[in-house]
């Protein structure tokens, strides 16, 4: 909603408050202003460093430079027919001043004016805007000589003044214009554009914000006085409303204008139009659109000798209804539109006039000719308004407003202050009477408040009568009766409730009223709730811990993709599917989170060196229900195990291990010990099938599977663009790994010193390591504190077929360990591993 | 005997002044205090010479050998310290040289910020709750106060799931993390139905709106809320409780401002904005020169929400605010485009 502070003021008195006061103050009271745009009130000063809130933008007037003047005589130029000469007098001096305006053309030569013209005049050095340039281009009026006449001073448009684009003329401005004037004072503005809440329908107007404005500073609101004569017949009896479905229809109102001569509203109201984004039109639309803005009310009129020529001369009976399906009309933008029975319109007996608080049809429409006029004002359905609006593309400043919710008591005031204004500026005469059918009044909303409620709420001690004073700022009635406030709404909102819901509407009104600012900061004073914690999440959050010391960038993909992205790495029947996707790319849920890492991996694949991963949940439908949302964990590696650098060249491409080494870091960081890996089954579907088959291993924990990782399988390695390193990839099931039980205890660190010793044997390229190794182990006992493999070799000598093992023991005993003692038991390894796997000892 | 041993021990100090290595050093030891040098010939003579010039000479010899090993301790040392000197000034490194790197991991930038709010709050005393990102429109709206067809609806518009005809209560992705609030409210109630438990706790998670992406908007966003339930929670709570937090979040002496606003599930609402915390409220680009940020939505638990919840609202009242990570870091890291977040180049992440 854009507002001009000008028409603020018909409403309140804003002496002493500037033009960020009161955007300051609006703010505060949950009415956002957005920017500020001035139209010739002074700006502040950015260059002097002055704290300015608000986005601001516009031009200041001059006020010793911008002056109204009068033109006296508009005379040709000597030497050019497209330009004239006025005779212009500024209040003290006269001037001749040049100009071009085709608005004043036909003035040319017909000697001196009857009544002067009054103009806004700019003197030598005046900063405006350049009227022929695109754009909004600052320049400054210098004393030059145009076809030989000396000019230094210029008549404004309203694009020169920043008012609007128009350019096509100068502005005129009203009669009583006071001559000399600083035009920044005759109608210097700003204009506020406000971000109107949904629960806040009820300020879409220059009058709401009067009222918030006057509960904010205590000021009165000067209410409108709607007052008007009226001649001739009385309208009473003579049209008639049928309301089909007062749901949709709580009230219609209709008044009527006769004989008025349609033709350009005065100036003022033109420019405050303008200012408010209103385009306008004539005197008859500017007029229900003057009021509309004003007080909220969206008005319509009918040109009334279209609809009694419809009616054959008989009286006009209006009809609100539902259209039928695919039924037609044409709006007053020119396009006919196809109906649907959501739909509401307002028709006479012949057929449709109106798409209900929406949009005008084109035949009934005010034509420069209509002589007189119907003026309706009506109350609607706001969510039906607000249907038909999307439905057709139709946001209007009418259906904005209706589409929030508008009181059906607005409606009559609507109409009346219509047609105030129309006699005022079209010199017609108002017949006597209204038409009102009004067949769902909405329920007076009335609700109990205490100081009580206000103190166990809001925190803050009033008395009943201070609550009373609060509401009655914004207009509630309050009533006191002992403790209790007795609050009615005021009839222009709906968004007061009833019951505990009304409470805390008229609460926040009270706390609005009072101020944000005003009410203290405490500290709860509640007790603490139980603690009961999130082990998941600190589970997790570990966990993210883990895998950073371990050298693995965390990453956070979309939830969205698409089957054929995901399906470059693994496909499933069904999905979570969108049924909105914004874009192709992204029409399900993923179920896989090793597919989204390796997206991230491609899109960094010129880093030497990757390590990623992300925990997050993977989506699995089902059907008609919310999908299940298991958490995953991803890690992807591949490239270089270390970067290049100056003193690093060609590191080596991180293999199996590198991944295998991690995952082992991180299950012994999360203190599992019973962890084991087997090379994993190959499944088609919905399983680890793009892994490599000869390099993928499951991992158990306690002897559950917890994951899979691997190298990515060529073929499917093939689609992605990764560089030519092998690509790595875990995918562990968190919910598995989480419940998996830890080990309890820890070992004690050896009071003694150990023993360490190395034995290689020759096995069978068949034998895994892992087998190796839990034989020395089981063999070893307690004997033998650690084992760790630090070489697997295979030549000739060895034989084909064959692998040597070559581990570093450590012996440990509760004593001080001989050679002779050690010996002894890797004698009994060496036996035990000839007998199950022909192990030999090499030499 | 004495002119020989004279010149014996004259020859040996000439010839050391010319060592300068080690290997000179053991060199000159060998030749002329070693075994069979000219000096350890006399020793082994004096047996040859008369009683009364045998003491005179191996005195006179003895002082010639104390003075020999004396100056080859001397010079011993001086060719170490020369040793020493040669080689420090070999062992020039050119230290702007790059130092060698380890692999990094980190954190993503988003879960560094949702840690820092959530730690805050841990220590304020709120615990982590977390629920579905894929939500009924029932719970991420009707029970939130957001009736079908509602205005409010517009704020939040809504990626949908299909799931078949559900009526007025279609599957969608959640809009934010509120609908958390219902559930945690439930399983409170569930705890002890006759007198349900205070509430206070933190509920973070991914959110997601029907946006295009641009450098300005995102379709997936986290989100942290705070949710605070009890018998004597007021605004003023509210007020007191973000101005803490504010200050944990964005230092000690930020204020904090609360404007008006509207959400659906909040009454009264309102708007926190925090004093800016680029130019401490003079008044920059980060701010638009307002001096203000805005950080966070915040209000009272709406009482059909809080009904909706199980908790009967004329005992009970509650405050909740939420707010964005993302956002956040955007303002910290003065961050321009927000695509950044989920595009996750490494050229971006490596930096935090």
């Amino acid at each position: 909603m854009k507002l001009p502070i000008s028409w603020l003021k018909d409403f309140i008195d804003l002496d002493g408050l500037s033009v960020e006061d009161v955007a300051r103050k609006l703010t505060l009271a949950g009415m956002e202003v957005d920017e500020i745009h001035y139209v010739g009130l002074a700006m502040p000063d950015y260059s002097k460093g002055e704290k300015h809130e608000f986005k601001t933008t516009g031009i200041s007037w001059q006020p010793d430079k911008l002056v109204v003047a009068e033109i006296r005589e508009v005379m040709p130029h000597p030497n050019a027919d497209r330009l004239t000469l006025c005779d212009l007098y500024d209040g003290t001096e006269q001037h001749t001043v040049l100009t071009g305006a085709p608005n004043i053309f036909h003035l040319k030569g017909i000697g001196k004016l009857e009544k002067p013209l009054k103009v806004a005049w700019a003197r030598e050095g005046t900063t405006l805007y350049d009227g022929h340039a695109e754009g909004l281009v600052l320049t400054t009026l210098k004393r030059t000589k145009i076809r030989g006449v000396e000019s230094y001073s210029m008549v404004c448009s309203e694009k020169e003044l920043g008012i609007s684009e128009e350019h096509d003329g100068i502005i005129l401005l009203a009669d009583d214009a006071p001559t000399g004037m600083s035009l920044v004072d005759y109608m210097g503005d700003a204009v506020l554009d406000i971000s109107i809440l949904p629960n806040m329908a009820r300020n879409a107007n220059v009058i709401g914000l009067a009222r918030e404005l006057s509960a904010m500073t205590g000021r009165p609101l000067k209410k409108p006085t709607i007052q008007y004569a009226t001649s001739g017949e009385s309208i009473e009896g003579k049209i008639s409303i049928e309301i089909t479905n007062p749901e949709m229809n709580p009230r219609f109102v209709l008044g009527l204008i006769r004989n008025v001569e349609i033709k350009p509203s005065p100036y003022q109201i033109q420019r405050r139009l303008r200012l408010a984004g209103v385009r306008p039109i004539n005197n008859i639309v500017d007029a229900t659109n003057y009021a509309m803005i004003e007080l909220g009310e969206p008005l319509h009129a009918f040109d009334y000798d279209v609809l009694t020529q419809r009616a054959g001369g008989k009286n006009v009976k209006i009809i609100t209804r539902t259209a039928a399906d695919g039924e037609k009309l044409t709006t007053l933008d020119g396009n006919t539109r196809t109906l649907t029975a959501s739909n509401v319109l307002v028709c006479d007996e012949k057929g449709s006039l109106s798409l209900a608080g929406v949009m005008g049809g084109a035949e009934s429409e005010v034509a420069p000719t209509s002589v007189n006029i119907l003026l309706e004002g009506a109350a609607w359905n706001f969510i039906n308004i607000r249907r038909t609006a999307k439905q057709h593309n139709l946001p209007s400043e009418a259906s904005f407003r209706f589409s929030r919710g508008v009181h059906p008591a607005l409606a009559e005031m609507g109409v009346r202050r219509g047609l105030q204004l129309m006699a005022e500026w079209s010199g017609g005469a108002v017949a006597p009477g209204l038409v009102d059918n009004y067949p769902l009044p909405p329920k007076d909303v009335v609700v109990d408040i205490t100081p009580k409620e206000v103190k166990r709420l809001l925190g803050i001690d009033l008395s009943a009568k201070e609550i009373a004073e609060l509401l009655g700022h914004l207009e509630f009635e309050c009533s006191i009766h002992g403790e209790t406030v007795t609050v009615k709404t005021p009839p222009h909102r709906l968004d007061i409730g009833e019951g505990v819901v009304g409470v805390a509407d008229v609460l926040e009104e009270v706390a609005r009223s009072y101020g944000y600012d005003r009410i203290p900061e405490t500290r709860i004073s509640d007790p603490l709730p139980p603690q009961i914690g999130n082990p998941v999440h600190e589970w997790e959050e570990h966990l993210r811990d883990l895998l950073v010391s371990l050298g693995i960038q965390e990453v956070v993909t979309y939830r969205m993709t698409s089957p054929e992205r995901e399906g470059r790495l693994v496909r499933f029947d069904e999905y979570t599917r969108i049924a909105n996707p914004i874009t192709p790319e992204r029409t399900i849920l993923r179920r896989s989170l090793v597919a989204s890492v390796l997206e991230i991996a491609e899109k960094n694949a010129r880093a030497e060196s990757l390590s990623l991963f992300e925990i997050g949940p993977v989506f699995e439908p089902r059907k008609g229900e919310l999908p299940n949302e298991p958490r995953k964990l991803a890690i992807v590696m591949t490239g270089r195990r270390l970067a290049s650098a100056w003193d690093v060249k060609d590191s080596p491409a991180m293999d199996f291990f590198d991944l295998k080494g991690r995952i082992e870091l991180m299950l012994a960081g999360l203190r599992f010990t019973d962890v084991s890996y087997a090379p994993t089954a190959l499944s088609a579907v919905e399983g680890p099938s793009y892994l490599h088959p000869g390099k993928a291993a499951e991992v158990k924990v306690n002897g559950q599977v917890v994951g899979v990782f691997g190298e990515l399988h060529p073929l499917v390695k093939e689609k992605y663009e990764v560089g030519d390193k092998p690509v790595l990839v875990a995918d562990f099931d968190l919910d598995a790994l989480r419940t998996a039980g830890p080990a309890y205890g820890i070992v004690p660190v050896p009071e003694f010193p150990p023993v360490f010793e190395d034995i290689a044997v020759i096995v069978d390229e068949s034998v895994p390591a892992a087998r190796v190794e839990a034989l020395i182990k089981q063999t070893g006992g307690r004997s033998v504190s650690a084992v760790s493999l630090f070489d697997v070799y295979r030549d000739e000598k060895i034989g084909a077929g064959k692998k040597s093992l070559a581990y570093n023991l450590t012996y440990q005993s509760d004593k001080t360990m001989t050679d002779a003692e050690a010996a002894a038991i890797r004698n009994k390894i060496v036996k035990r591993l000839a007998q199950e796997v022909d192990a030999k000892l090499r030499s | 005997m004495q002119d020989k041993l004279n010149a014996i021990e004259k020859a040996a100090l000439e010839s050391l002044e010319s060592v300068k290595d080690q290997a000179a050093l053991d060199a000159w030891r060998v030749a002329h205090v070693g075994r069979s040098s000219p000096l350890m010939q006399v020793f082994s003579e004096l047996g040859k010479l008369s009683k009364e010039e045998r003491p005179v000479v191996g005195q006179a010899a003895n002082k010639v050998k104390v003075a020999l090993e004396a100056a080859l301790a001397e010079r011993t040392e001086a060719v170490k310290a020369a040793a020493l000197a040669k080689s420090l000034e070999e062992e020039q490194l050119d230290v702007t040289l790059p130092g060698r790197t380890v692999n990094v991991g980190r954190l993503h930038p988003s879960t560094q910020q949702l840690r820092r709010v959530l730690d805050i709050l841990a220590d304020m005393g709120f615990q982590v709750y977390t629920s579905p990102e894929v939500e009924s429109d029932e719970i991420n709206f009707q029970m939130l106060n957001f009736p079908p067809h509602h205005p409010a609806r517009e704020m939040q518009d809504s990626f949908y799931v299909e799931a078949g005809d559900r009526g007025d209560n279609p599957i969608l992705m959640r809009t934010h993390t509120s609908p958390g609030q219902i559930r945690a409210m439930r399983e409170f109630v569930a705890m002890n139905p006759s007198d349900p438990p205070a509430i206070r706790i933190a509920l973070p998670g991914m959110c997601f709106r029907y946006e295009q992406v641009t450098t300005r908007s995102e379709m997936q966003f986290n989100q942290v809320e705070g949710l605070v339930v009890g018998k004597g929670i007021t605004f003023a709570d509210l007020k007191g409780t973000i101005a803490d937090f504010a200050r944990r979040m964005f230092g000690q002496d930020v204020r904090t401002r609360f404007r008006a606003s509207y959400f659906p599930f909040t009454e009264p609402s309102a708007e926190v904005d925090v004093e800016c915390f680029v130019c401490g409220g003079k008044g920059c680009q980060v701010c638009k020169n307002s001096g203000w940020l805005e950080i966070m939505g915040c209000g009272m638990v709406h009482p059909v929400v809080l009904q909706n919840g199980g908790y009967d609202p004329k005992v009970y009242s509650g405050f909740a605010w939420g707010m964005g990570p993302e956002r956040q870091l955007l303002l910290r890291y003065k961050i321009n485009d927000i695509r950044y977040f989920w595009g996750n180049d490494m050229r971006f992440l490596s930096q935090f």
